[in-house]
């Protein structure tokens, strides 16, 4: 039996040709992006801008408070959802693996991955700041913002935990080491540059959410820094779009300006993140 | 010892389960208290949703239509992207090729919505208008097309992900049998992983329905009842931001109606997880 | 005579199962003390399985059940709500593939003790030594004890593996096929290892390699499909054993 080669090749080279345009098309959006943030926000990017508050005039708004407001969210969210994560996925790799509860967290876990953001702001609307009176304030964020990482954050734990060879575990249990001293001396040590870079990653993502923070109240307007847990606060991404939603335009600029204040933040926090993969991936394979 | 620390960790894991039932709890207790004001039909048939005006209509069809349509825009500009990169990445490219695009295409996912919004209204919108001018300040195209362009790395991803677990005895069959490499991907590979890949593309437009600050910016606040791309029209989450923005006092029926549009949005990216995942169940069964 | 000597293990009746698959079947042997018993048989006979009920490692798996009794000097080892955990501090093992800690030598040694509160560094310094000698391994690694215990060879690291069980002093020692994943001549200086080790310790050891057991043990325990099929002194067996699949085997007939 026969057949042409011919026809074939060329329907190759024209799918690889589809594929590689379809790949270009859309990196190239993401620098077309990139570019033009950068371009819009360059005039107004200075030292006055990162040192003041916002204001009704375009040329004197600055983006103090939302820097300051989304550094102190990061923080008290992480000191809320890395113990929770981290110990979730300790409970779920190593000491309930075919529980039924496990089980029914398992899938929890997996489904709250899917719900959307908004969501997350409605149940902190109606828990932290109403039910638990904590008003709209930085705690009852970063309480909301924890809940939004936690899966993330156990997702990627579970997997660094994974990594860490079965062996290992073997021959402490063989030592006659209990199974959280095997945990504690063994497994996290190992795992640990992988929940860093994990949460890292899980803490990027949740800086450039905005639709969680203004279902609770996070204001958009914020002239002071916010000096105590339950003092109202905003954050980068609100800022940004409280500039872009404005009808005069001289904000535009401002906003484009936040903007490539929230990806220089980004930037740092990934580039961290893959250093310490890259550090201390080696340390299990020598 | 040993117990209790056993026992926190399990507490650990119970947040989750907390959430779940937490999110599910207060969306059913406002919904009720809604649908003790609002006739569900009203909610389901009525062409208009005014809530804040003087003559008010309950109608959740303009704000479904809204975030179907720009949806729809979304996984019509993502699924041949996505598809046609995750066939080359998965059966074509090489290892460098891969390792350089696939990074790139992540940093696709990890730009924050708010930027991406910005992008649609500033940038894309007076774009398109230079090409159809009757194109409205607020639209449902271009955050449609920048939401489009977000989930492409999901869904070139996650069917990657459904082609590689094809066994290689499927591919090395055809090409035993003379076929070419484009062939075996698009004859057999694609097939045997379509279940996976229909488990994605449900995943991209679960996530396009719950994106909101994109929506928020650029497609505008004017529930309508349209399938028109070219004029404004407000999402369902984008509805629950215009109303957090304003003053809404908590308990009136304005305050509920954000519940009501929640639970709405719960239950459809719900539905379509859930499928997502079942049909991920089928994969995973046939090649056990 | 065997029978006659002190035992470490007495094996009655025992019945393994992972979930539904039957592995063990019914075996009673008893375990000479201060001996090398070996335990032979063809690939998935179970011999892994056995020797892994002996100290109870065995219970990580989930689906994992027996019947029957396992005897640790006259104590029942499955004791209903018993605590493995101090088995193993008697009872100690060493894998098939060598799996050091990924710590320096020092303080892969030093693990054992360490969770059994000694902690004053100069007992420690000595336990360490002293395991490290039993083992063989002290005169080649005594200037480099903070090095990373991946450094060293496969040989050296199955009797790292040796010297951080001997650490806790434990009255037995298993070693699940040891020497398969190393080269000739480091099986030969583990091999003369036992043969020092056995005058302290009661030594189980599961081999695929005939030869091995033939030069290596005392006693030998040929299982066959989760049966015992043949046990009692190594000469005895090799050269004249009652069972014909015994003697099938031992003559290559089947692997």
């Amino acid at each position: 039996m026969r057949r042409t080669v011919a026809g074939s090749r060329s329907r190759e080279r024209l799918f690889r040709a589809m594929a590689v345009a379809a790949l270009a098309m859309a990196l190239g959006a993401l620098a077309v992006l990139l570019i033009d943030a950068l371009l819009d926000g360059w005039p107004r990017l200075n030292w006055p801008f990162l040192t003041s508050f916002p204001s009704r005039k375009p040329e004197q708004a600055g983006i103090l408070s939302a820097l300051v407001g989304t550094t102190s969210l990061m923080l008290l969210t992480a000191a809320a959802a890395l113990p929770l994560g981290v110990g979730a996925a300790i409970y779920l790799e190593e000491y309930a693996k075919t529980h039924w509860m496990a089980r029914l967290i398992e899938v929890n876990v997996a489904n709250l991955a899917g719900v959307p953001s908004i969501l997350y702001g409605l149940l902190g609307l109606q828990v932290f700041v109403r039910a638990l009176g904590l008003g709209r304030s930085l705690l009852a964020g970063a309480l909301t913002m924890a809940l939004l990482v936690l899966p993330i954050l156990v997702l990627a734990t579970r997997e660094a935990l994974r990594a860490v060879p079965v062996s290992i575990r073997e021959a402490s249990y063989a030592l006659g080491a209990s199974r959280w001293q095997t945990i504690w001396h063994q497994v996290l040590p190992l795992a640990l540059p992988g929940i860093l870079t994990g949460s890292i990653l899980a803490f990027s993502r949740a800086i450039g959410e905005a639709a969680p923070l203004i279902t609770i109240g996070a204001l958009t307007y914020i002239a002071f820094l916010p000096d105590s847990l339950t003092a109202p606060f905003t954050a980068l991404p609100i800022q940004i779009f409280n500039w872009v939603s404005r009808p005069q335009k001289g904000f535009f600029v401002n906003a484009a300006a936040g903007i490539i204040v929230l990806l220089v933040v980004l930037l740092v926090m990934n580039g961290i993140a893959v250093y310490v993969r890259q550090r201390f991936q080696k340390r299990l394979y020598l | 010892m040993e117990q209790a620390i056993g026992g926190a960790l399990f507490l650990c894991g119970a947040v989750s389960v907390l959430t779940t039932g937490g999110i599910v709890a207060v969306l059913i207790v406002e919904t009720v208290a809604f649908f003790r004001e609002v006739p569900l039909a009203q909610f389901l048939t009525d062409p208009q949703w005014t809530p804040l005006f003087v003559d008010k209509h309950f109608g959740i069809l303009p704000l479904v239509a809204g975030t179907v349509l720009t949806s729809a825009i979304a996984i019509l500009v993502a699924m041949p992207a996505g598809l046609l990169s995750a066939i080359y990445l998965s059966e074509f490219a090489s290892a460098k090729v891969r390792g350089a695009v696939k990074p790139l295409l992540e940093i696709l996912a990890g730009i924050p919505t708010v930027v991406y919004g910005y992008f649609a209204l500033l940038f894309v919108t007076p774009l398109l208008q230079q090409v159809i001018p009757q194109l409205a300040g607020f639209n449902a195209l271009s955050p449609g097309l920048v939401m489009g362009l977000m989930i492409i790395p999901m869904v070139s991803s996650l069917s990657e992900d459904a082609m590689y677990a094809v066994p290689q005895s499927l591919r090395e069959a055809a090409y035993a049998l003379g076929s070419s490499r484009l062939q075996v991907a698009w004859r057999v590979v694609a097939p045997a992983a379509c279940s996976g890949i229909a488990a994605s593309l449900l995943l991209a437009v679960s996530r396009a329905i719950g994106e909101t600050m994109i929506v928020a910016i650029a497609a505008g606040q004017q529930p309508r009842l349209t399938l028109n791309p070219l004029v404004p029209v407000e999402t369902l989450t984008a509805y629950i931001v215009q109303i957090s923005l304003g003053d809404t006092p908590t308990g009136t029926i304005e305050y509920k109606t954000i519940f009501a549009v929640g639970m709405t949005l719960f239950l459809g990216t719900l539905g379509l997880n859930l499928v997502s995942l079942w049909l991920r169940e089928r994969v995973r069964e046939r090649y056990a | 005579m065997v029978g006659m000597e002190p035992t470490a293990f007495e094996i009655q009746a025992l019945d393994c199962w992972y979930g539904a698959l039957h592995v063990i079947r019914k075996v009673t042997l008893a375990i000479p003390e201060r001996r090398v018993t070996a335990i032979i048989g063809p690939s998935g006979c179970g011999k892994s399985t056995l020797i892994r009920c002996l100290n109870r490692i065995n219970d990580l798996i989930p689906d994992f059940r027996i019947s029957g009794r396992i005897l640790l000097k006259g104590e029942d080892l499955y004791t209903a709500g018993g605590d493995p955990i101090p088995i193993r501090l008697r009872v100690g093992m060493v894998f098939q593939k060598p799996n050091p800690f990924p710590k320096s030598i020092y303080e892969n040694v030093a693990y054992g003790p360490r969770l059994c509160q000694v902690h004053e560094r100069g007992r420690l310094d000595a336990q360490v030594e002293a395991s490290l000698r039993k083992a063989a391994l002290w005169d080649e690694v005594k200037d480099h004890l903070a090095k990373s215990a991946l450094t060293l060879s496969g040989g050296q690291q199955q009797r790292l593996c040796i010297a951080r069980a001997l650490a806790l002093e434990p009255e037995v020692l298993l070693l699940d096929e040891p020497c398969s994943a190393l080269d000739p001549i480091a099986t030969g200086r583990i091999e003369e290892l036992l043969h020092e080790l056995k005058a302290r310790y009661t030594i189980a050891i599961v081999t695929h390699n005939m030869q091995q057991a033939a030069r290596v043990s005392d006693v030998t325990g040929f299982l066959l499909l989760g049966e015992l099929v043949e046990f009692g002194p190594t000469s005895w067996l090799f050269t004249n054993p009652s069972d014909p699949r015994t003697e099938a085997y031992i003559t290559g007939r089947f692997g």
